[in-house]
């Protein structure tokens, strides 16, 4: 479900509870307990078509657009990154094509896991980003026109 | 594999410590970091560095070229770089060019020998499953290009070549066989003595990727009997962005040139250019001089070393790591002849190879996850890749058994 808050608020809030924690052990402990909570993937969808390019770990993430809203459904089969997926899809869920878009560029580092993880490419979190503003741009043309 | 001499002096590894200062940081806000990632890079000690800073301080000018005072020192120090790199090789200088690394010199052997698949009658290049990505898509591009066929002697199930199919596969009509001196994945050190008389027994020449062994072991290309020997700097302490191609006289003399430039041509006019004799026909443009001077150096460092002690250090290092792996409930280790590599990879069942990668170096272990550019070899033997620790001189016990304390803490919460 759609926040009520901006992208830019959730992902500020998000950042600061993974800051406010004591090591990077619990910060993972943290980013996997979201990885429990993402609703089952749809086993149809689980195809190459809809594999995020780019991670080290198989990452699953398919868009459905309803009244105007993109939905994600997404899936990892390692757990830290599966977390990272879904921390990503809680922040872009339910929002307009156009919302996505407007989104700033820097939510990676806004979330505080520049140093250890977006920019390490095996963790995808950067793919993942830039997988759902395709997505977005794609979605984009399709409602405008 | 090299003998493990029981009697060998003990290494003192505190003191080779002192010499690495980036073994004295912390990662993640105050944690030591414990580097078990050598068979990517290996750190570098401070003579290597201070080689490096010295040349641009001192002696900074191009080589070969300049009649100034700074580009004949500069010539000097690069040829006697190479005259270094040879002599601890057992090879001549002549037969030392000058690569980026290990996988420029495989490139660089595959384009030039390409043309031994354009005539004749030997069409097929023999390789093994468990090379490094570096030593197939090259061979694939000639491939491609030629019609060549690539032959790939198999791994069993303990990571060792099956030498009966070698036998059967290397035969009157290969070319090239180009084997991996020790396995960057599985730790196993392969038969070069045996597969380059295999290999020269049917007239075909021999190459070996000595990436992995050339820190570990001594190497002395006359008595392996290869034809052509390659290995990247930074794997045996020295500088990134250099890295070596042995290639034997003889077979020097028959190959075309790589790239075309500066350095490597005796005179050039619109109709005709005339190229140069030995390496430096395989060097064009300005070479990467710090670079070769800062692997001489490494070189020197490493030969300063008991090898006899350096391997018995390894060897224990890695019995450490595979019996405190194999006393581990679910994690199976892949291949069971790992020597004094100090390369072990492993898989735990249920935990996938990324989570525990990020979950050591949350504790500051720094450990390679993944596939290891071996994506043949890796699937084989896990689905999700595998993990990936490689110990090197410098590394001590307490590292290893810190190690393990990270491993049981890490899968405590992943499983």
């Amino acid at each position: 479900m759609q926040s009520t808050k901006t992208i830019s608020e959730l992902t500020d809030e998000i950042g600061a509870m993974l800051e406010a924690l004591p090591d990077w052990e619990e910060r993972f402990g943290a980013i996997m307990a979201m990885g429990k909570e993402l609703a089952p993937y749809p086993e149809e969808f689980r195809r190459e078509d809809f594999i995020v390019k780019g991670c080290q770990s198989q990452v699953w993430l398919y868009p459905q657009l309803a009244d105007g809203r993109i939905h994600f459904s997404a899936d990892s089969d390692a757990l830290i990154v599966k977390g990272l997926v879904a921390l990503v899809v809680r922040i872009m869920q339910d929002r307009t094509p156009q919302e996505i878009l407007a989104a700033p560029k820097d939510i990676a580092e806004r979330l505080g896991l520049v140093q250890h993880l977006s920019q390490n490419r095996s963790s995808g979190l950067a793919s993942m980003l830039k997988q759902i503003r395709l997505y977005a741009v794609a979605f984009s043309m399709r409602t405008s026109s | 594999m090299h003998r493990v001499e029981p009697s060998a002096p003990l290494l003192d590894v505190a003191a080779l410590r002192t010499e690495f200062p980036i073994l004295h940081r912390t990662v993640h806000g105050g944690k030591p970091l414990v580097y078990l990632d050598n068979a990517a890079t290996t750190q570098k000690p401070n003579v290597v560095i201070d080689t490096i800073a010295d040349f641009y301080r001192n002696h900074n000018a191009n080589a070969h070229r300049a009649g100034h005072v700074l580009g004949s020192e500069v010539t000097t120090m690069f040829e006697s770089a190479r005259r270094r790199v040879a002599e601890s090789i057992g090879a001549s200088a002549e037969e030392i060019v000058f690569t980026r690394g290990t996988t420029e010199s495989l490139n660089l052997l595959a384009a030039t020998m390409s043309g031994r698949f354009e005539r004749g009658h030997r069409r097929n290049i023999v390789i093994s499953e468990m090379e490094h990505h570096a030593n197939i898509v090259p061979w694939q591009m000639v491939r491609d290009r030629t019609g060549a066929e690539i032959r790939v002697i198999p791994v069993d199930d303990h990571g060792l070549l099956d030498m009966q199919v070698a036998e059967q596969i290397i035969d009157d009509s290969t070319a090239i066989v180009s084997i991996v001196h020790v396995s960057n994945t599985l730790g196993t050190a392969n038969d070069v003595h045996r597969l380059s008389a295999m290999a020269h027994g049917v007239g075909a020449e021999f190459i070996v990727d000595a990436a992995q062994s050339i820190s570990g072991m001594n190497i002395d290309v006359n008595e392996i009997g290869c034809d052509a020997l390659v290995f990247s700097a930074h794997k045996v302490y020295g500088p990134m962005g250099i890295g070596v191609a042995f290639i034997r006289g003889r077979l020097m003399e028959s190959l075309p040139p790589y790239q075309g430039g500066g350095s490597m041509i005796t005179s050039v006019t619109f109709d005709k250019t005339t190229y140069a004799e030995g390496p430096l026909r395989f060097e064009a443009g300005t070479p990467n001089i710090e670079g070769a001077i800062g692997l001489a150096a490494a070189l020197s460092w490493r030969d300063s070393l008991d090898m006899s002690s350096v391997i018995a250090h390894k060897h224990a290092l890695t019995l450490s790591l595979t019996s405190g792996l194999a006393s581990r409930e679910g994690i199976r280790l892949h291949g069971t002849h790992q020597g004094h590599s100090g390369i072990v990879s492993f898989s735990v069942d249920g935990v996938h190879s990324q989570d525990l990668g990020l979950m050591l170096d949350a504790h500051g272990v720094a450990v390679r996850t993944g596939h290891h550019c071996t994506m043949p070899l890796t699937a084989r033997f896990s689905t999700s890749g595998s993990v990936r620790v490689s110990a090197a001189v410098y590394t001590s016990t307490d590292e290893v058994d810190f190690f393990f304390s990270a491993l049981d803490r890490a899968l405590t919460v992943l499983r």
